[in-house]
């Protein structure tokens, strides 16, 4: 979750959090969402759709080879089944006419039996013993590497079982040698004789060649299991003779053809069974179907991977264009609602001095008249005779002159501020401006014992420049660093020379400082830190004026260490409107 | 030399005349410009002092018909501040001198003195 949340803070378009209530011509997140989601669903509707249509003809090619694997799977097994079966009934034939070729007194003589068992092997292979047992069940003469003359087979299963079905082939066993081989046995029975049993041994390497000659390689294996699931030939995926074989998890009996199992390790096979009549073998295909199918896979993966990147390349170029795009809306929209709002805050601003200037002349007449009426009293004084308290009302008078001389002031000042449009070219000594818009906030720095320093150096030339707009900009930037400072706080203003006939106002407190994110901000119409007290217009009308009057201004600041903002201005302004005239 | 005083404000106009008077200077003064006018064809002046600021004929006015009735008699502005776009249009008229009002008589003193040179 939070991995997300950063992801979307890098992310996001720029206009996303500037929530100005002043502003909200459009929802600006809303236009955002419609045109991001509306660009997905153009661009992403047909490609899904060619993407769907592609994927479903790759299903159809797949069940086709699949289809087209197990019937091959079902060729092969019924061809291996009649081969085993093949097998097994030569055998099984070969020892039915020893029977009928030989009578039991022949087959009882040991010569005679030798000499039938060479020719069984010389003709068929594969046979390792013969065996000639009688009625009682006991084994009468007997060919071969083992000493089984004379045993008794009365009591034993197979024998019980060739006694009632006429034939019998047991499993697979390893024998003394360690060698796999599985017995045939056959009653004789014919009328006027005894019945008798023909046992023999077959080695089970000749079935062996006969699996091993299918071809299934390589990811394919067929072999015998017994009615136990027992591995009868060996198996080159599941092991030997007589390993278990685990993906049967009942008797073969139970089931017959092919079908889709899981092995252990959860992959898809085919597995076919088909039962080896009148034995207890069940011969055992299986096919990992993917290994055929893997080219028709890495069609449909590439069909999906480029699919996946095209969709993400589409998702990120969309993202980006409708960023850029309401981003440019948004500040198109942000500079045109600023500058409404400044031309109406000139308008008020002018509206303000055209009201003080009316006040300021007002209370000028009246105090001009005072003036005189003071400076009549000292001359009237000054040519009379002493009297009592003659000097007493001389000094009195000189008090009354200087008060009017301080009210003139005020009210020249306040005439001062209310000359702000348009942008007119006076020539300004720094230092005095400075000192004009001090003697405005002085009082407040005095009663917060706020230090402020000038460092003026006197070897600064005049510069034309509007004086009004001039005072606007410094009273602003000296306003908010008064606002940053806390009581004991330190402003330093500077003037210095910069090349290109420019000159720089630096105006540095140690307050509080700007943090990082507002910094780029500060400029922005609206923005505030002051809350209710702040209009967020100050600093933006102030960059305006700075901008109309051909300067800059650059702020550097630290958070808890202070902020300083330089105004750079050029010597002369870009219009050059006529001069205002000097006093003569 | 002869000074002819004009402004709406009575008590200004006649305390500043009263002030002149102490110092020896010869004037006249009057509360309008049609008044200053009427005074200015019976006498010569050297200097008037025409507040910019006058109901009637108004600063600009006054100036005008003063340069055209006496051309050599010389005009002293008096301005209760030195708005550029009017003193502009007043020094063009042909006002000779300005001076921002409340007045120091010792600055309109050496003012006079200096355009007689």
């Amino acid at each position: 979750m939070r991995a997300n949340l950063q992801l979307w803070s890098k992310i996001k378009p720029a206009f996303w959090d500037r929530r100005d209530s002043d502003l909200e011509l459009l929802n600006y997140r809303r236009l955002w969402r419609t045109t991001f989601w509306l660009a997905v669903a153009v661009t992403l509707t047909p490609l899904m759709f060619l993407a769907l249509i592609n994927l479903y003809q790759f299903q159809q090619q797949y069940q086709m080879q699949h289809g087209e694997i197990t019937s091959h799977l079902q060729r092969l097994m019924a061809i291996s089944r009649v081969q085993i079966s093949d097998f097994l009934d030569e055998r099984r034939a070969a020892l039915t006419y020893v029977s009928l070729a030989n009578t039991f007194q022949e087959l009882a003589e040991h010569r005679h039996l030798a000499r039938v068992f060479s020719r069984l092997r010389q003709s068929f292979g594969g046979f390792v013993d013969l065996g000639l047992i009688d009625a009682a069940g006991i084994q009468r003469t007997y060919v071969g590497p083992y000493n089984l003359q004379g045993r008794d087979y009365r009591d034993q299963d197979w024998y019980k079982e060739v006694q009632i079905r006429g034939i019998y082939v047991s499993d697979v066993f390893l024998g003394h040698r360690n060698f796999p081989h599985f017995v045939i046995a056959v009653r004789h029975e014919r009328a006027g004789e005894e019945p008798y049993v023909i046992r023999t041994t077959i080695d089970t390497g000749r079935l062996n060649e006969l699996l091993r000659a299918t071809d299934l390689q390589p990811s394919g294996d067929i072999f015998l299991v017994n009615q136990q699931g027992v591995l009868q030939t060996p198996s080159r995926l599941y092991g030997g003779v007589l390993a278990g074989f685990s993906l049967l998890s009942g008797p073969p009996a139970e089931w017959h053809g092919i079908r889709e199992v899981a092995d252990n390790q959860d992959r898809r096979l085919l597995l076919g069974l088909a039962r080896i009549q009148g034995t207890p073998l069940t011969l055992v295909v299986v096919k990992q179907p993917q290994a055929l199918l893997h080219k028709w896979d890495l069609l449909r993966i590439n069909v999906i991977v480029m699919v996946g990147l095209s969709v993400v390349a589409i998702l990120v170029v969309i993202w980006w264009v409708s960023s850029t795009l309401v981003n440019r809306i948004y500040d198109a929209d942000l500079r045109r609602a600023s500058m409404l709002h400044e031309a109406e805050y000139t308008n008020k601003l002018a509206s303000i001095g055209r009201l003080a200037a009316g006040v300021a002349h007002e209370i000028n007449n009246p105090v001009a008249i005072i003036n005189e009426k003071v400076g009549l009293m000292r001359d009237l004084l000054g040519v009379s005779q002493d009297f009592a308290h003659k000097e007493k009302f001389l000094q009195q008078a000189a008090v009354i002159q200087d008060s009017v001389r301080r009210v003139s002031e005020i009210t020249h000042r306040l005439l001062g501020f209310a000359r702000h449009l348009p942008l007119r070219n006076e020539e300004i000594y720094l230092e005095a401006l400075i000192r004009e818009v001090l003697g405005f906030l002085g009082k407040e720095a005095e009663y917060r014992n706020i230090d402020i320093n000038l460092m003026i150096p006197k070897e600064i030339a005049p510069i034309q420049a509007d004086k009004g707009q001039l005072q606007q900009v410094l009273l602003n930037i000296i306003n908010n660093a008064l606002a940053a400072l806390e009581s004991g706080g330190e402003i330093n203003i500077s003037v210095a020379e910069q090349p290109g006939d420019k000159v720089a106002i630096s105006i540095a407190d140690n307050g509080e400082g700007i943090p990082k994110d507002h910094l780029q901000r500060i400029f922005e119409p609206f923005f505030s830190t002051k809350g209710e007290k702040g209009t967020g217009l100050g600093l933006s009308i102030t960059y305006g004026i700075v901008r109309k009057m051909g300067g800059r201004i650059e702020v550097e600041s630290e958070p808890g260490e202070g902020t300083t903002f330089t105004v750079i201005l050029p010597r002369r302004q870009p219009t050059s409107n006529q001069p205002a005239p000097a006093a003569v | 030399m002869r000074v002819l005083l004009i402004d709406d404000e009575k008590e200004l106009v006649s305390t500043l005349s009263e002030r002149l008077d102490l110092r020896g200077i010869a004037n006249d003064w009057a509360t309008s410009g049609e008044q200053g006018l009427e005074l200015l064809a019976a006498k010569n002046f050297d200097w008037v002092v025409v507040d910019l600021k006058m109901p009637g004929l108004g600063g600009v006015g006054t100036i005008q018909a003063i340069k055209r009735r006496q051309p050599q008699a010389r005009v002293m502005l008096l301005t209760g501040h030195s708005a550029a776009e009017d003193l502009k249009q007043a020094l063009e008229m042909g006002a000779d001198r300005y001076l921002v009002k409340p007045v120091d008589i010792d600055d309109l003193l050496a003012l006079m003195q200096q355009g007689r040179d």
